[in-house]
């Protein structure tokens, strides 16, 4: 037991320097995406012609196979990154730092598409394309905070310092996540007006579920695929003076 | 060796230095509540004089005036001490930063936000406040506003070392606000809805706790973080 | 590299102490020690780092690599903090107060058994109690951070170009403090860019190259 664990975190080491992550990011890249796009394609076709209309819905629900993948991955990403964040704070680790930066823009996205999903839900139920309702209430904030995250990176001039502080934002905006989410929902009792729920597919048919669980686990590949893609691109441009970096352009310029 | 002042001694020391320093800019001290007037006033001008309706918001828009005075006066937490080197001493001082940090923003509350605090019966006139809501949104107040300065330190942290930060320090730092909003101006929506509104005070009270002690050792952790 | 055992007088020792800032070297690696009654004199042109390695060595920034002991221990942000004095570049106190309201502060802080109207007076500054330290020249607020040096019983100073700003009268000043330090048993590590001469008493230099 110990053997594998000591090999593990060895492993890890290893690839955490930056010319072994490259090698690693660059070789699994395409396999991630390659999956994500075969389960996802899978997901949707059996969301759109497998499944049979909901009765109560009509064919709006469809919509729900990708909204709620995508919701569940805007917040499994914000929990990444804060694990990554803590790793990289306490024990230093650029690799970390780089990965947990790389979250970031990944989940805005997946934020991003899953406010939209559940506006194009909500249009045909509620006849408005944008409610207070507390999930997408808690979803906008997620958004804001993922884009502090984006911003604070972005504005600080030393690297690492920036990489540092964006980690410790992200930490405490996991505390803040649970928190909003509960101040949401006894907001949302308190001003009867937008008592309208979302209501998820918690009651489906086991018919209908395969094309959920092909969006799910495809998701999760495309976010692996692009986490090591903009992770690699960020590696690739911090140790850019080094010359293991040089090598490899040198190398691609003499293959065009 | 140093030999470390008493904790008391040093935070007195802070105390006297940083209310000195705010007095000698004593013109500055006035613009949160000039800002938070200004703000008031806009929802009449922009929405209409009608007496009810001024009523109904006039909890939010207290609230809303209150945390934006606040949320403007963070920058200037630590900038100062940044740019003339006062900083940096703080950092290699013997006394726990802190411990300093939290005598920094109990002054930036007893300027910015006691002022505020005492001022809200004029504030909740201009609106048309109705009476039995004064007692929950003083009570949300003044559990919100200090609140508001613990969290805007860490965030004010976090930027000081931004040159032209522009708006960054408000946008990181509002989503953070946001429970404190929804617990603090809903208190008095509850109260005006004839709802129990104890419950939200509770919890604000249990959050100031929490940030009482947590959030200098945050802001402290985040000044080591961007300033190294 | 050196590997040698601890030096048991030693104050600060540094061993292969290295900082990089976005991935360039900006010193290092370095290894070198100063002991009680010790001067160490930095030299190096602009741009050499010798303002990095004395934030570093104060506590103020995080080595890339290398150790500091601080007397024997090696440090934690905290231990260093209680037992150096730094003065940087910039003045370190407050524009908007009186400079003896500037000492007076200091004083608490640092558990100073000087009077600070005294430390005023040894800087040359009598007289100049009331003033603000905005109105203060250049000059003079550099003596105010003098001042604050005297008051601090920290056994290592930490000097960036201390020599900076000042007239002759200002200079002989600061090789009297230098000098008075040393012969107490304090130590001082100081930069400056080889333009000034060195404080009259038995230095070692480390030389900082680009």
């Amino acid at each position: 037991m110990t053997v594998s664990v000591n090999r593990l975190v060895l492993w890890f080491n290893k690839t955490g320097s930056p010319p072994n992550f490259d090698r690693f990011a660059a070789r699994w890249t395409p396999w991630a995406f390659a999956t994500a796009i075969i389960f996802m394609a899978a997901g949707i076709y059996g969301a759109i012609y497998s499944v049979p209309a909901d009765y109560a819905q009509g064919e709006n629900f469809r919509i729900l196979y990708i909204h709620v993948p995508a919701a569940w991955m805007s917040l499994f990403i914000f929990v990444v990154m804060a694990i990554q964040a803590f790793i990289a704070l306490v024990w230093r680790i650029k690799a970390c730092e780089i990965l947990a930066m790389s979250c970031a823009p990944v989940g805005a996205a997946f934020t991003l598409i899953t406010l939209v999903t559940g506006s194009i839900w909500g249009k045909p139920t509620w006849g408005t394309w944008w409610t207070w309702d507390p999930r997408l209430t808690s979803e906008l904030v997620l958004l804001f905070l993922y884009i502090g995250v984006i911003g604070l990176h972005n504005a600080i001039e030393d690297r690492r310092a920036a990489a540092r502080a964006a980690c410790f934002l992200a930490l405490i905006g996991l505390i803040n996540v649970p928190i909003v989410h509960f101040a949401v929902q006894w907001w949302n009792t308190l001003h009867q007006g937008s008592t309208i729920r979302l209501i998820g597919p918690s009651t489906m048919d086991p018919s209908m579920m395969w094309p959920l669980l092909a969006t799910v686990i495809g998701t999760k590949f495309w976010f692996i695929g692009s986490l090591l893609q903009r992770a690699r691109a960020m590696n690739l441009e911090q140790e850019s003076g080094k010359d293991w970096v040089r090598k490899i352009s040198e190398s691609s310029a003499n293959e065009a | 060796m140093t030999l470390t002042p008493t904790l008391f001694a040093s935070a007195r020391a802070q105390l006297r230095r940083d209310l000195r320093l705010v007095w000698r800019r004593r013109g500055d001290a006035m613009q949160p509540m000039l800002f938070a007037v200004m703000v008031i006033a806009l929802f009449p001008l922009a929405l209409g004089a009608e007496s009810r309706m001024l009523a109904r918001i006039a909890p939010g828009v207290l609230w809303v005036a209150v945390l934006l005075a606040g949320l403007l006066t963070l920058d200037s937490l630590f900038r100062s001490d940044l740019e003339d080197g006062s900083l940096e001493q703080l950092l290699l001082s013997p006394v726990p930063l802190a411990w300093l940090i939290a005598t920094r923003v109990a002054v930036h509350w007893m300027v910015t936000s006691l002022p505020l605090l005492l001022l809200t019966p004029l504030f909740a006139e201009l609106l048309h406040l109705p009476g039995q809501l004064m007692t929950p949104l003083l009570y949300s107040l003044a559990l919100g506003t200090p609140l508001l300065s613990l969290i805007g330190a860490v965030v004010a942290a976090l930027t000081v070392g931004i040159r032209r930060s522009g708006m960054l320090l408000s946008v990181l730092a509002l989503p953070l606000f946001l429970p404190v909003l929804v617990f603090g101006s809903g208190a008095v929506v509850a109260a005006s809805q004839g709802l129990p509104w104890s419950g939200a005070i509770y919890l604000l009270a249990a959050g100031l706790a929490l940030a009482v002690v947590l959030a200098p050792l945050a802001a402290a952790t985040a000044l080591r973080i961007t300033l190294t | 590299m050196n590997h040698s055992p601890p030096n048991p007088t030693a104050l600060l020792e540094c061993r292969g102490l290295s900082f990089s800032r976005n991935e360039e070297r900006i010193f290092g690696p370095l290894d070198f020690s100063l002991g009680e009654g010790e001067a160490l004199q930095v030299l190096g042109g602009n741009g050499t780092g010798k303002t990095t390695l004395l934030r570093v060595l104060a506590g103020l920034l995080a080595a890339d690599s290398g150790e500091v002991r601080f007397e024997q221990r090696v440090v934690d942000q905290g231990h260093l903090a209680r037992g150096c004095a730094f003065l940087g570049h910039l003045q370190g106190h407050k524009g908007e107060l009186s400079a003896l309201e500037n000492l007076r502060f200091t004083a608490v802080m640092q558990s100073s058994q000087i009077p600070p109207e005294r430390a005023l007076a040894d800087v040359g500054l009598a007289g100049f109690e009331d003033n603000l330290a905005r109105r203060l020249s250049a000059g003079q607020n550099k003596r105010l951070g003098l001042a604050r040096l005297i008051l601090s019983p920290a056994r290592l100073w930490l000097l960036d170009e201390p020599y900076a700003n000042l007239d002759l009268d200002g200079i002989a000043l600061v090789n009297k403090l230098i000098t008075g330090h040393v012969a107490r048993n304090g130590a001082v590590l100081l930069t400056t860019h080889g333009a000034y001469a060195a404080p009259p008493v038995r230095v070692r230099t480390l030389e900082l190259v680009a």
